[in-house]
């Protein structure tokens, strides 16, 4: 079965970059360009796996992880946060929220997969 | 890789356009709430990508910047006075590191880190060294805060028991294990003691634990970062078999699992009961996000209310090829347009009112068309920001820079190539225009000079102005330097637009020393030129004491032109109506001979030479050809004379599609184009400038010999 992840980030390029990573690893890639195209590709297409920016304009990850997982809905899709923040307070926050995991960029191909492979159980 | 690289600099121009248009915002005080987040968004936007590249000297110039502007963010530092100023050259900076990336040359390493030092300055106790580390290297950091025990290779008993944090958070027991399972043998027992009665209220809670025995090559650590995710919302104990049975030269090697055989689920019975709620993942939705086209994420957006207006970005060759056949419309339109007329149809046909419905729709489709290639000033504008600021710096002059009519949409080719012009005029303007501080304030003037760069339309045109408030142009050192360059007589009496028009003359320089700024060999005879090259015109109006304003005159579009269709001895030629002041039937007291075959004509107390297209494009009109029947276009040159050019008469008025000569024929003096009629002939476009400057032998020079330096 094709995990579909949906990758939401606002640069373009790090778009780009996970959609070639992840389809080059059989995944089915659909981005988002910010928080709110994010959770609305999200109602819509029910991905398998989410992997989200947190600095984005009109919704930012947090806003993102707490919409998909408001209200106790959608506990089972693992959410991962792609971010070059670190901070130990942003990772609690997120975790507060309800972040699956938290991948600091620049990630690497293998890596990431192997992540992504590990979240989902495939 | 190389096309995600094109994309990730294609990305960098928006978000870099983007954090001028923030900065400028902010440093006029125009700025709100969300300014600064975009700034910092878009700094850290193009941070995210260039680690992605490995440009680390980008990334930590970056990330210094970004820094400074989180604590502008949070309200830490206030972004005015010094700071601003550093923010702004910051932001250049930046716009150099990504230039250089690009190109693939080498940064000036000292001037980066000396803007770093600076920006650092402002951030005082402000410690961030661990992030520094974090993204600058490795991949995936794992936040493993307790390194477990020793890496010691053999067999692990590992104690997990999940809180109900980790089934909310997405976790999977399942998949934990599967990673295990990947590392080596394993044997898992499930631990169901707490399970509550299932007709209980509280069966949502966790009750399920497991106790796995993995013996492995892998270590500890690597165990360990299998959990890396549920550190905490979990118990978990990883404990080392004192035993090791298979204790072996086996070092620990990289744990990365590859694909996982499907169906080889480890044997833990109840592994469906901890499942929460059923509210799993439709799979269904699979087929249809496994579209692979790149194109679904930027197309079908609903952005609806949220965010900015949807784009589209398409490549510009599919935008040519549409202009391109939007102008075959057209042509064949005309086409259409002749035949009905030749067919000799009766006026009150239907057909041609149908004829000019199609007109109004081809019309319609081409300005669609044009639109689509139109952008905002804005982003080169923006740009100039930048150039008053560096223009300042070395000219120890204070400037501020004023622009009006951003908005306004031109031609984005156009924008492209306005670019190097407008960068000369705006350090022209500076270096020459604008006066010291403390000569202003002699004068009576704010010591900040103001530098005002305005677009807007007018008739069909886009103007671009370029002012200044500063001393204006110099008139009589300016006459001066022309004697001195010989560029005129020393005793030639020019009016003051004359004089001022001397400026755009080739060989023309008034900066005393040569400065780094405007003094790099081209002058505004270069600017002009390209204007002209752009189908443009510029013009200059200065007042002494008050400042100078230049003034381009810009074509909306590069494609087309509004032409008159004249007729040259028997050939059918256009004339781009722009260049074209009035159109005189002269009578014949009006024009005047002069000198052996010159003529010039009269008109409102000056003159004004004549010059016969026919003859001068080297037509035979044989000996009957008189001024009087022709018809004279006034028209406005290079320098702003005024050359009458004559015509055998003019047939019409029309938007004609610019086709290029010069891929097959080169540059033909005279002819800047040619383009296709309604009958399907081809015609020339007359380049008015480069007639009337080869049509030397008749100059204003024997009406007015003041005007001998036109020579």
């Amino acid at each position: 079965m094709t995990i579909s992840v949906l990758a939401i980030d606002d640069s373009r390029t790090i778009r780009e970059l996970l959609r070639q990573c992840l389809e080059g690893a059989g995944f089915a890639v659909e981005t988002a360009e910010d928080g709110v195209d994010g959770v609305d590709r999200f109602n819509g297409s029910s991905p398998d796996v989410v992997i989200t920016d947190i600095n984005m304009p009109n919704m930012d990850g947090f806003g993102v992880i707490e919409s998909i997982r408001g209200g106790g809905r959608n506990r089972t899709v693992p959410i991962l946060v792609l971010t070059t923040e670190s901070a130990a307070d942003l990772k609690t926050r997120a975790r507060e929220s309800g972040a699956t995991g938290w991948i600091v960029k620049p990630f690497d191909d293998q890596s990431l997969i192997s992540v992504l492979r590990r979240v989902t159980g495939a | 890789m190389s096309t995600i690289r094109d994309t990730f600099f294609d990305e960098c121009e928006d978000l870099l356009e983007a954090m001028a248009e923030g900065l400028a915002a902010m440093s006029d005080g125009t700025a709100d709430g969300e300014t600064v987040n975009a700034v910092f968004r878009a700094v850290h936007s193009i941070k995210g990508g260039a680690g992605a590249f490995k440009l680390e000297l980008l990334v930590s110039f970056a990330h210094t910047f970004e820094t400074v502007l989180d604590q502008v963010r949070s309200g830490f530092l206030t972004a005015e006075g010094e700071l601003m100023k550093v923010l702004e050259r910051s932001g250049d900076m930046l716009g150099d590191l990504v230039a250089s990336a690009r190109d693939e040359e080498e940064a000036d390493e000292a001037a980066v880190a000396a803007a770093c030092e600076t920006l650092e300055a402002f951030l005082g106790e402000v410690e961030d060294e661990e992030e520094e580390t974090d993204f600058v290297f490795s991949a995936v950091t794992i936040d493993l805060d307790d390194a477990p025990e020793a890496p010691k290779e053999g067999s692990f008993r590992i104690l997990f028991a999940p809180k109900a944090d980790l089934y909310a958070n997405g976790h999977e027991p399942l998949a934990l294990l599967r990673a295990l399972k990947e590392m080596g043998e394993i044997e898992v027992t499930a631990g169901w003691d707490a399970l509550p009665d299932p007709a209980g209220p509280d069966w949502d809670q966790p009750a399920l634990t497991w106790t796995v025995q993995l013996t492995t090559t892998a270590d500890a650590d690597e165990i360990a970062s299998v959990f890396e995710f549920v550190e905490g919302l979990c118990d978990l104990q990883i404990e080392a078999d004192s035993d090791a049975p298979e204790a072996s030269a086996a070092q620990p090697e990289e744990a990365a699992p590859g694909p996982v055989a499907a169906g080889s689920a480890p044997e833990a019975p109840p592994v469906e009961s901890p499942a929460p709620p059923p509210s799993a993942p439709a799979p269904a939705a699979t087929a249809e996000s496994a579209k692979p086209d790149s194109k679904s994420s930027e197309s079908k957006a609903p952005q609806a209310a949220s965010g900015p207006r949807a784009t589209l970005r398409v490549d510009l060759d599919r935008v040519d090829r549409l202009i391109n056949t939007v102008g075959e419309l057209i042509i064949n339109q005309a086409m259409i347009a002749q035949r009905l007329k030749e067919a000799d149809l009766p006026p009150n046909a239907d057909l041609m009112g149908d004829l000019d419905d199609y007109k109004i729709l081809a019309r319609d489709i081409q300005e669609g068309v044009m639109a689509i290639r139109a952008q905002p000033v804005k982003p080169l504008f923006q740009r100039m920001s930048r150039i008053v600021r560096e223009a300042s710096d070395a000219t120890g002059k204070e400037v501020r820079l004023v622009t009006e009519g951003e908005n306004t949409e031109v031609d984005k080719t156009l924008i492209e190539r306005l670019s190097d012009p407008l960068t000369h005029m705006i350090r022209n303007a500076i270096d020459h225009g604008i006066e010291k501080p403390q000569k202003r304030i002699e004068a009576g003037k704010d010591p900040v000079g103001t530098v005002r760069l305005a677009a807007f339309h007018r008739s069909g045109n886009v103007l671009i102005e370029i002012g200044d408030d500063g001393a204006g142009v110099n008139r009589p050192r300016v006459k001066q330097i022309a004697i001195d360059k010989n560029l005129i007589p020393a005793d030639a009496e020019l009016t003051e637009t004359e004089i001022d028009n001397l400026l755009f003359r080739p060989g023309f320089s008034t900066a005393a020393e040569v400065t780094n700024l405007s003094g790099r060999g081209v002058g505004m005879d270069v600017v002009k030129t390209a204007i002209n090259q752009l189908g443009g015109r510029i013009s200059i109006a200065s007042k002494p004491g008050e400042g100078s304003v230049f003034s381009c005159a810009m074509p909306l579009t590069l494609a087309v032109l509004d032409g008159m269709v004249v007729t040259v001895g028997t050939q059918t030629m256009v004339v781009p109506i722009a260049s074209v002041l009035e159109t005189i039937r002269p009578r014949p007291e009006e024009i005047h001979k002069v000198g052996v075959s010159g003529q010039v004509l009269s008109i409102r107390g000056t003159y004004v030479p004549i010059i016969d297209l026919a003859v001068s494009l080297g037509h035979d009109c044989g000996r009957d050809r008189h001024l009087r029947d022709l018809v004279l276009l006034l028209v406005q040159t290079e320098g702003h004379e005024q050359v009458a050019l004559a015509v055998d008469h003019i047939s019409d008025q029309r938007q004609v599609v610019i086709k290029s000569l010069q891929g097959n024929y080169g540059a033909i003096e005279g002819i800047s184009a040619a383009t296709i009629l309604g009958d399907g002939k081809i015609a020339l476009i007359i380049d008015t400038d480069a007639v009337a400057a080869s049509a030397g032998p008749f100059r204003l020079s024997d009406a007015r010999p003041t005007e001998e330096l036109f020579e």
